[in-house]
């Protein structure tokens, strides 16, 4: 059973919705108990950082959430859930989990690229170089394109926990892997085929990696 | 850099395609569910459906099709069409749509347009905008308008301060239409397209006008626009989303090739 963790940072029904289609059971909710039996924890989330904090903290999430890293249970953080494992998120400028060291940034503005301006939010599908080896990022094919929506972006601060790096006139950490723990900022349940497969590596994950 | 999304348009009155939809052998799909695996299954970028229904029960419908579209493609889509207030969007976000679009029912009520930013985020929220060009009215200093009501009303508004107004009131997207290009399969509006790219910070999505590949490279490289909608091209199956996307790399622009 997939645990995915329901604490008001928008819709989660598509997470399942993905999970379904690897015929994966899941289950969403914000029942630390239920969470606990669950085998794998999957932690989505679109909003803003400080909100989705409080929502966290208001259900005790937030220690919980620290409490299966340690266990080495496998968790997935999907976009904002990636974000506020971090210390800190620029994102009015707000306290987060610290279960990985480093902060969330905002892009700057005026980013260009090949004479171009870019805009932010970074909205629609981009490429994502992953560090080899990982099970979870394992078989992606080369060249393959994820779906982004999100104006901050994670800045690690220890490099060797970036499992994945995605250029925008900067070239930002979009997967982080560290230990029992992978987060991504793109959106695999959405991101077609590639996506689904980083879900269904996930689903089948022990929780090991040594780097 | 982002890969330019490529956009397949969809349609629905009452739960079915207004127009069919022709796959290998030319085989007629009227059903919207369908038409948006195959696309999927074609690498299209992303999904736009257009619920044509008036009816409240053809709303309900409506729910049922964007329920049944979120269980079988697994890219972005949004829907548009009759939306009126925040509830409304909420019940088709639920349902499993990425986006919701608005367009007539926020001239009217501007303050939709923010509510729902506020409610969703920005990126949920699609303004949709059909324009026509009005080069004789003085109180339209970019010479083109807004229209509602599927092109049938004319608001005296002016396309580029209501865009640009839009993006201040928390619109996360513009989807942008042509009302001249429309239908006309002989290229997408590129002054328009780009006139409105180069005024806002948000991505822009052309549409109207869209007959062969040609016209999606001019779009997207001297309209500026961040995505095309296509419609009738692939509907009719004259083309495929993977030749479209073919032939756009085979002329520079990044597109999503892998999926």
């Amino acid at each position: 059973m997939i645990g995915i963790v329901d604490y008001r940072a928008g819709n989660l029904t598509s997470v399942a919705r993905a999970l379904e289609s690897l015929h994966e059971k899941w289950v969403i909710t914000d029942d630390s108990e239920k969470l606990d039996a669950a085998s794998h924890i999957i932690f989505p989330g679109v909003g803003a950082a400080g909100a989705a904090m409080a929502n966290l903290r208001e259900r005790g999430l937030d220690g919980q959430l620290q409490k299966w890293v340690r266990q080495g249970k496998p968790v997935l953080g999907i976009c904002l859930g990636t974000q506020v494992i971090f210390e800190r998120s620029e994102e009015g400028d707000t306290p987060c989990l610290g279960i990985v060291s480093g902060t969330v940034r905002r892009f700057p503005a005026g980013l260009e690229a090949g004479g171009e301006r870019l805009k932010i939010p970074h909205m629609g599908w981009n490429r994502v170089a992953f560090r080899k080896g990982h099970p979870v990022f394992a078989d992606v094919p080369e060249g393959a394109e994820f779906y982004f929506v999100h104006s901050y972006y994670p800045a690690p601060a220890d490099e060797g926990s970036a499992a994945g790096w995605t250029e925008y006139g900067i070239r930002f950490c979009s997967a982080v892997a560290k230990e029992n723990l992978v987060a991504v900022q793109f959106h695999p349940e959405k991101s077609g085929r590639p996506g689904l497969a980083i879900l269904a590596n996930f689903c089948r994950w022990g929780g090991r990696y040594a780097q | 850099m982002l890969s330019k999304r490529i956009i397949p348009c969809l349609d629905v009155r009452a739960g079915k395609l207004t127009k069919g939809v022709k796959f290998q052998g030319n085989i007629d799909i009227g059903d919207p569910v369908e038409a948006a695996r195959v696309y999927y299954e074609q690498g299209a970028d992303e999904i736009v459906f257009y619920d044509i229904t008036a009816s409240a029960e053809g709303r309900d419908i409506m729910i049922d099709v964007v329920r049944r579209v979120a269980e079988t493609i697994f890219i972005p889509f949004s829907v548009g069409g009759g939306i009126r207030t925040v509830e409304d969007m909420r019940r088709v976000i639920l349902a499993g749509a990425e986006k919701v679009s608005v367009n007539t029912e926020a001239v009217k009520n501007p303050r939709l347009i923010a509510e729902g930013a506020e409610a969703f985020g920005n990126q949920c929220i699609v303004l949709g905008m059909d324009v026509r060009k009005n080069a004789a009215d003085p109180g339209l200093p970019s010479g083109y308008e807004m229209v509602i009501h599927g092109g049938r009303t004319a608001t005296g508004i002016d396309a580029l301060w209501w865009a640009k107004e839009a993006e201040q009131l928390g619109a996360g997207e513009i989807c942008l239409n042509s009302i001249d290009a429309d239908g006309t399969q002989e290229g997408y509006e590129l002054d328009l397209t780009e006139l409105i790219s180069d005024a806002v910070g948000i991505p822009v999505i052309a549409s109207g006008g869209a007959g062969k590949p040609e016209h999606l490279l001019d779009v997207l490289t001297r309209g500026r626009a961040d995505a095309a909608l296509i419609a009738s091209m692939v509907h009719y199956r004259t083309y495929t989303v993977p030749e479209i996307k073919a032939f756009l790399h085979g002329h520079g622009v990044r597109v999503r090739r892998e999926w």
